[in-house]
């Protein structure tokens, strides 16, 4: 890749004002750095992920309003998060987790230990407890 | 407290921090140097793991190799320590700070608040230098940004302490012992060499091998798996690829640059024309993600696109096999 060729692209990152280093050749080919403002392909790819997420956070928000899941799953998926990392971030077992995934299990659930969801997703407790979907 | 710390922006990382922290102490080693001592350029593909519901794809080794790598070869001696309480981690990086050390961290990228949504995720290996604290703020230097940049004391805890894979747990390093005279010859040859082994090894998940299981894999994916799972797991190949800063070809353009550098230092004239052959396999690279981010976008049903694909990536494997022999031979 030649210093010229450096994708110049509009990406996440120029949109913040942010721009990465690449290295590239010069014009007597020599090695150097050159700033890049994001690259299509890449920013294509990144899309395409945040839509998956997306799709996932909306199917969880139809679930949650079905009565399907308990509200924690939507905020996961909101988080980005899965079940595992999850399970970490409140210390608790992976199948704990899974269980007040339950709507009749986390309506049971004391405040306690929604406060610890709660931080996680960094909301209070009545808006964890009252989200509807 | 602010010490006296130069920024640059750097490609990875990674890199980034060695380089910063190793020239903060006079010793003068640019990222693709720190980058090539670490025997930086890998490939493994771990079909068994998911991540983010793709497999596991990786062009670089795993966090934290390439600067243990390097800081070995060139008898370096660097201090690590992790931390059981948010406490204990933050007194260690404010002493340090107080006796003028600029210090390393190993971060998760999900609560670093100057990233742009997109690249937020659960990613636990993240690398910044702390050079300084004010009452409400940490001065950090991310070699991925332009400039330095600041975190609250809050937040800096939080992403010292992120959970899931890899987690931190306060992770932090600074060079300990740095000796007077290195011998860069003598490194370069070796990391030359065990980046050589690593690329040819013969495992199949592992190096060249594994670029050719992923190329065979692409070519029987539409049909196990169907078309929009397989543009998924392309998605996630290219952004493997195309981490921060690697744009277009990835590590291979950095890997093309140190073997520049390394020709002028042992004044070898068959390293700057590998050199040359490196930098066009990175644009093969870079080739072949556009040409993916064109089917999943089209979202193309043709099964002869995904032979085509798999048939690009075997050439790829092939010109890196050969080069990897010829390197091999050439120091």
């Amino acid at each position: 890749m030649k210093v010229n060729q450096v994708p110049q692209d509009e990406s996440s990152l120029s949109k913040k004002g942010l721009k990465e280093v690449c290295y590239a050749l010069d014009e007597n080919g020599n090695y150097t750095t050159e700033l890049s403002s994001g690259w299509e392909p890449k920013s294509a790819a990144l899309d395409s992920s945040m839509q998956l997420i997306q799709q996932r956070i909306d199917q969880a928000k139809e679930m949650v309003a079905a009565g399907k899941v308990s509200p924690i799953v939507y905020f996961m998926e909101k988080s980005k998060m899965d079940l595992s990392i999850l399970s970490s971030y409140v210390s608790m077992w992976k199948w704990r987790v899974k269980r007040h995934c339950k709507p009749s299990v986390f309506r049971k659930l004391n405040d306690d230990v929604l406060k610890k969801y709660a931080e996680v997703f960094e909301i209070s407790v009545n808006e964890l407890k009252n989200f509807k979907g | 407290m602010h010490i006296d710390f130069k920024h640059n922006q750097s490609a990875h990382c990674e890199n980034g921090v060695a380089s910063n922290l190793l020239k903060h102490q006079g010793i003068e080693v640019s990222e693709p140097m720190v980058f090539g001592l670490g025997s930086g350029l890998f490939f493994v593909y771990l079909p068994f793991i998911k991540v983010n519901f793709s497999p596991a794809f990786s062009y670089r080794p795993m966090p934290g190799l390439i600067f243990k790598r390097a800081a070995k070869l060139l008898g370096i001696k660097i201090k690590r320590q992790k931390f059981s309480t948010p406490e204990k981690a933050q007194q260690a990086l404010d002493q340090n700070i107080e006796k003028n050390i600029p210090t390393g961290l190993q971060v998760g990228v999900y609560g670093l608040t100057y990233f742009p949504d997109e690249y937020r995720f659960h990613f636990n290996a993240h690398n910044l230098v702390v050079y300084g604290k004010t009452p409400d703020n940490y001065l950090i230097s991310d070699p991925v940004m332009e400039s330095v940049t600041t975190l609250t004391h809050q937040e800096l805890e939080k992403v010292r302490f992120a959970k899931g894979a890899l987690a931190p747990k306060g992770h932090l390093y600074y060079p300990l012992y740095t000796p007077k005279e290195i011998n860069l010859e003598n490194a370069i040859r070796k990391a030359i060499k065990k980046n050589c082994n690593e690329m040819l090894a013969p495992v199949p998940i592992i190096g060249v091998k594994a670029i050719r299981m992923v190329a065979r894999n692409i070519a029987k994916w539409p049909k196990k798996i169907g078309v929009a799972k397989t543009n998924h797991y392309l998605g996630q190949l290219i952004r493997m690829q195309e981490e921060i800063g690697t744009g277009g070809g990835g590590f291979r353009f950095i890997y093309a640059a140190f073997l520049q550098e390394s020709a002028e230092i042992l004044k070898n004239d068959e390293l700057s024309v590998l050199s040359k052959e490196m930098t066009e396999i990175g644009d093969m690279w870079r080739d072949l993600a556009v040409q993916i981010a064109r089917v999943y976008k089209k979202r193309s049903n043709q099964q002869d696109i995904y032979t085509t694909l798999s048939k690009n990536m075997l050439e790829i494997a092939d010109r890196e096999e050969a080069f990897f022999k010829k390197l091999k031979k050439a120091v």
